[in-house]
């Protein structure tokens, strides 16, 4: 399943990860800020560009390295993933459909860290209905006017630009008259609304952004007109084994504080960890989350060798979105009174996890897409 | 200018524990890391490639046949060469009989400027290696660096001291072994890694050096482990009594007598 | 290297810089007298330098039989080269059994070249030093894996047999003012075009505050210091000990003191040679940051504390009255280790 190299940057990814990032991320939390100089240090690791073409000043990496460092970025800061999205969301638009113009300049500009990306597809009236958006692009000569509302959107407060779907054409029927395009912060008419409080993932910034007739160039269309709803969908099919792969690090971080906490927490006379219950929680909770860890290394392996993994992909997003929640309860749940205290790491993650069974393509859209593949469209 | 860095891939003896009941190391578990004051000793040389132009940088290791993940890890920090010298002949040596192979193999790889090492091994913890290579060779050495100069073909170094250091210049070739206060040792990146697994490490054995067999290995070590075992164990703490002056006398005496002061 | 046998007598070099020997040449002295009475043998010294003559008496007063001098300008400071030359020279000529030196900066980085040009082994920082009663050879101890492991070194067909031995471990010479004594100036071969390397510069410093990480022995305080000021008594004794000062939560959190001195889980973990917890509780939280010290020492009012379970060593009593006088006690030691 792994590779000599996938197994070096493996070690690369925990390290850093448990060095620089772990110390931080309380704090990270708690703030809602991201410190640059950490910023800086992911980005020196070339993790924010592991599967980004070399041509594009990337690494020209695979699914699998790209996966390995989620998880091990996941398991001690959930929030800290949002800081590599350019190898997933903000990256496969332009990795995919962009042309030679375009991807010189954002996805080089994401890969040497002087650009931050994000995705726009999400409106307040549009989440799991994707088609029911309804910013506008109006084509206007050379350009495209757009109208819109985007919402929840990771990055959002500090990226430069966005990848925004929107109908060009209002009278197509169903998805086939929404584009894709990449429309920059700095453009007139485009402004980002206020942060979001949110439940979890604090340190991963995310709000609204409002486009008042906002002038698009033509040369910032992706791909072909029409076209917006396919790159969309692509987008996110290859993404799901990205937060999955979150889920999973999640999970496994959860997992991984249980064992240490109830080593450590002594009660009647004993450890908690040499009380039955302990371990068979533990010993349940640890075969699952194997499971989730082998359903997302098998998508990122076929996904790699060329294969088919939509089905397996949605597979291990469903159940690691699932699986951090559930194994996130269960922790805490030993670490008892403890747990519930932001001293202990577990308290940010059993509110990180919620998340990630909901954002890209919530477990009941995973769930339609297993089926169609099974039963066919 | 070329550069040597000599490297070692020890376990992490700082989370080796002791098997309570048997008296013995518990080594499973226990990863194989870059031994941290060679990871000094390579940033050294980075430093130096990132200042400069035209500098190589070249990393050797005496090990056994899984060095070369080590060896990959130099690589993917960014050194240009890295080899591995391994064979059951060389196993066993002591420092003396470790540093007749590595300046053979050195003198085989080339010319080089400036020869780096760490200052000891966390396994050995001997501090030998680096010197006995430099005597060898018949370079002059240079240990406990904490920071290097370089103009030319001067090089000005501090050398640390238990109390301050001394500012030392010497020309090259010279070889330096690298304290931690020296740098901080960067991180692999992920094109790195690609790149140093997409790289050959020529494995030298005894028969690629010119070397006398006589002068390596376990026979040939001047010093031999005549037994090894483990420290004592804690055993539980002990509450001092009397007075207060003689509660602080017997701690005193205690601290004393097990040398830890 | 000749015949075994022709090597005789142990010799103990004697460190100097700028012309104070570094005292754990005495305790050599004092470990190399057992070694050549067990070898009945003589105990001579080893000194190199410029202007050095007078600090033969100092050496012979502490046991040295014979003291060779290796004196000449080019050798006023320590140099790799110059001090190898001038000791391997002197071994070859005449040929010592066993020769010591103190693990320091200079010793670890003279000895290792000396074995490499005599071509004999070398044992590191050792702890102990015996002679085998049948051989007469010379058992080397010395910790290695990062003090998890001892193991005793032979080294049975080179000579000499050589260690640098750990300062601070073994015991120091009795000083006998009526000691008398051979002084022995060595022929030198030494040209400056030996000497590869220059010393332009000697600087001495006081070390700056170390980090926690760092330390070798951490001060630490909890909320049973009372108040605030209880941390000045625990800076006096960091002081005397060259150590850092280290806190609870509890001590944190009341404004006492700031974060940065934190040990403990939402702190910073810490490995010192000793840990003093003065006044802390030993909360679990606490004891996730400091229970892999070498020595803990825990001092408290109540002799139920938990710190205690943790502790090597237990004081129960008042803080204001054991840390001062851990402080007086420790200064005295000191000064005494000082003049010795």
């Amino acid at each position: 399943m792994f590779e000599e190299k996938h197994e070096l940057l493996r070690k690369l990814a925990r390290e850093f990860a448990a060095t620089e990032i772990a110390p931080l991320a309380q704090e990270i939390d708690q703030s809602g800020e991201y410190p640059e100089e950490l910023r800086r240090k992911i980005i020196a690791c070339k993790f924010n560009c592991i599967t980004i073409p070399e041509a594009y000043g990337g690494c020209g990496g695979d699914t699998r390295s790209n996966a390995i460092v989620t998880e091990e970025i996941g398991k001690v800061c959930a929030s800290s993933v949002s800081q590599i999205m350019p190898n997933s969301l903000s990256g496969a638009p332009l990795m995919m459909f962009g042309n030679e113009e375009q991807k010189q300049k954002y996805l080089r500009g994401m890969a040497e860290g002087t650009m931050i990306g994000s995705f726009g597809i999400t409106e307040p009236g549009a989440g799991s209905d994707t088609a029911s958006i309804t910013t506008t692009a109006e084509k206007d000569g050379d350009y495209y006017i757009l109208n819109g509302r985007k919402c929840f959107i990771t990055n959002g407060p500090v990226c430069d630009f966005i990848t925004v779907f929107a109908k060009t054409d209002t009278k197509a029927r169903g998805v086939s008259g929404i584009s894709a395009f990449i429309v920059e912060s700095g453009w007139e008419g485009f402004s980002k609304g206020k942060h979001e409080n949110k439940l979890g993932i604090c340190g991963s910034a995310t709000c609204d952004i409002v486009f008042e007739n906002v002038r698009v160039p033509k040369e910032n269309l992706l791909g072909r007109e029409g076209q917006g709803f396919k790159i969309c969908m692509a987008t996110l099919d290859s993404g799901r084994i990205t937060v999955a792969s979150q889920g999973l690090g999640i999970a496994q971080g959860a997992l991984e504080e249980a064992i240490k906490f109830t080593k450590e927490r002594v009660q009647f006379g004993r450890p908690i960890s040499k009380f039955q219950n302990t371990q068979f929680e533990i010993a349940d909770m640890a075969t699952k989350v194997q499971c989730g860890r082998l359903l997302v290394y098998d998508a990122a392996l076929k996904k790699d060798q060329g294969k088919p993994y939509s089905k397996e992909a949605a597979m291990a997003k469903y159940y690691c979105g699932e699986l951090c929640n559930e194994i996130a309860y269960r922790s805490l749940q030993l670490h008892g009174g403890y747990g519930f205290m932001k001293d202990y790491p577990i308290e940010r993650m059993y509110r990180d996890a919620r998340i990630v069974s909901i954002y890209e393509g919530t477990s009941e859209i995973q769930k339609i897409v297993i089926a169609g593949q099974i039963f066919g469209k | 200018m070329n550069i040597l860095v000599c490297a070692k891939q020890v376990p992490n003896t700082n989370e080796v524990k002791i098997d309570p009941v048997k008296g013995t190391l518990i080594r499973d578990g226990v990863e194989s890391i870059l031994n941290p004051d060679d990871a000094n000793a390579l940033e050294a040389a980075l430093k130096i490639k990132d200042s400069f132009e035209n500098v190589t940088v070249t990393v050797l290791s005496m090990g056994p046949p899984q060095a070369d993940v080590m060896l990959r890890e130099c690589l993917a920090m960014g050194a240009d060469e890295a080899i591995l010298l391994s064979d059951r002949a060389f196993g066993g040596a002591d420092t003396w009989a470790t540093s007749n192979t590595i300046s053979a193999a050195i003198k085989h790889a080339g010319n080089f400027d400036i020869i780096f090492a760490g200052r000891q091994a966390i396994d050995g913890d001997t501090a030998q290696v680096g010197p006995q290579i430099a005597e060898k060779l018949g370079i002059p050495q240079v240990t406990y660096v904490e920071h290097i100069e370089i103009d030319g073909d001067v090089i000005t170094v501090h050398r640390q001291l238990e109390n301050g250091y001394e500012e030392i210049e010497v020309k090259t070739p010279v070889l330096l072994t690298a304290v931690k206060e020296l740098n901080s040792p960067r991180y692999m990146n992920v094109k790195g890694i690609y790149d140093a697994y997409s790289k050959t490490v020529p494995v030298w054995g005894v028969e690629d050096l010119p070397i006398d067999r006589e002068t390596i290995g376990l026979k040939a070590s001047p010093t031999k482990v005549f037994r090894s075992f483990t420290p004592d164990p804690k055993g539980k703490g002990m509450m001092l009594e009397g007075t207060l002056k003689e509660k602080v006398g017997a701690l005193m005496d205690n601290l004393k007598l097990k040398h830890i002061i | 290297m000749g015949n075994i046998n022709d090597y005789k007598d142990v010799w103990v070099y004697a460190e100097q810089r700028q012309g104070i020997i570094t005292s754990v040449v005495f305790e050599l002295l004092g470990e190399g007298r057992k070694i050549a009475n067990e070898t009945n043998s003589k105990l001579c010294a080893f000194l190199i330098g410029d202007h050095v003559d007078s600090l033969a008496k100092e050496l012979i007063e502490n046991g040295a039989q014979k003291v060779y001098i290796a004196q000449s300008p080019l050798l006023e400071k320590y140099t790799t080269d110059g001090y190898t030359k001038a000791l391997a020279d002197a071994i070859n000529q005449y040929k010592p059994e066993i020769v010591l030196y103190g693990a320091t900066h200079i010793g670890r980085d003279l000895a290792p070249r000396v074995a490499a040009r005599v071509n004999t082994g070398l044992t590191a920082d050792c702890t102990k030093l015996e002679i085998d009663p049948e051989e007469k050879k010379l058992m080397q101890t010395r910790p290695a894996f990062g003090g998890n492991l001892m193991a005793t070194i032979i080294c049975p067909n080179h000579r000499p047999q050589m260690s640098t031995v750990r300062p601070g471990v073994m015991d120091k010479a009795v000083r006998n003012p009526d000691n008398q004594g051979e002084i022995i100036k060595v022929a030198l071969q030494l040209d400056a075009s030996d000497i590869k390397t220059t010393v332009t510069k000697i600087v001495k410093h006081k070390k700056a505050m170390v980090s926690l990480t760092d330390a070798e022995y951490i001060i630490s305080g909890g909320k049973g210091l009372g108040s605030p000021d209880g941390f000045k008594m625990l800076h006096e004794l960091a002081d005397v000990l060259d150590g850092t000062v280290g806190a609870s939560r509890a001590a944190v959190d009341a404004g006492w003191i700031d974060h940065m001195n934190q040990v403990g889980q939402t702190g910073t973990t810490v490995k010192p040679k000793i840990y003093f917890a003065c006044g802390i509780s030993g909360a679990i939280q606490h004891l996730a940051g400091m229970s892999e010290s070498d020595i803990i020492i825990a001092i408290n009012k109540n002799p139920m504390a938990p710190i205690f379970e943790v502790a090597d060593y237990g004081i129960v009593g008042d803080l204001n009255e054991v840390v001062p006088m851990l402080i007086e006690t420790f200064k005295e030691y000191k000064a005494e280790k000082a003049l010795a």
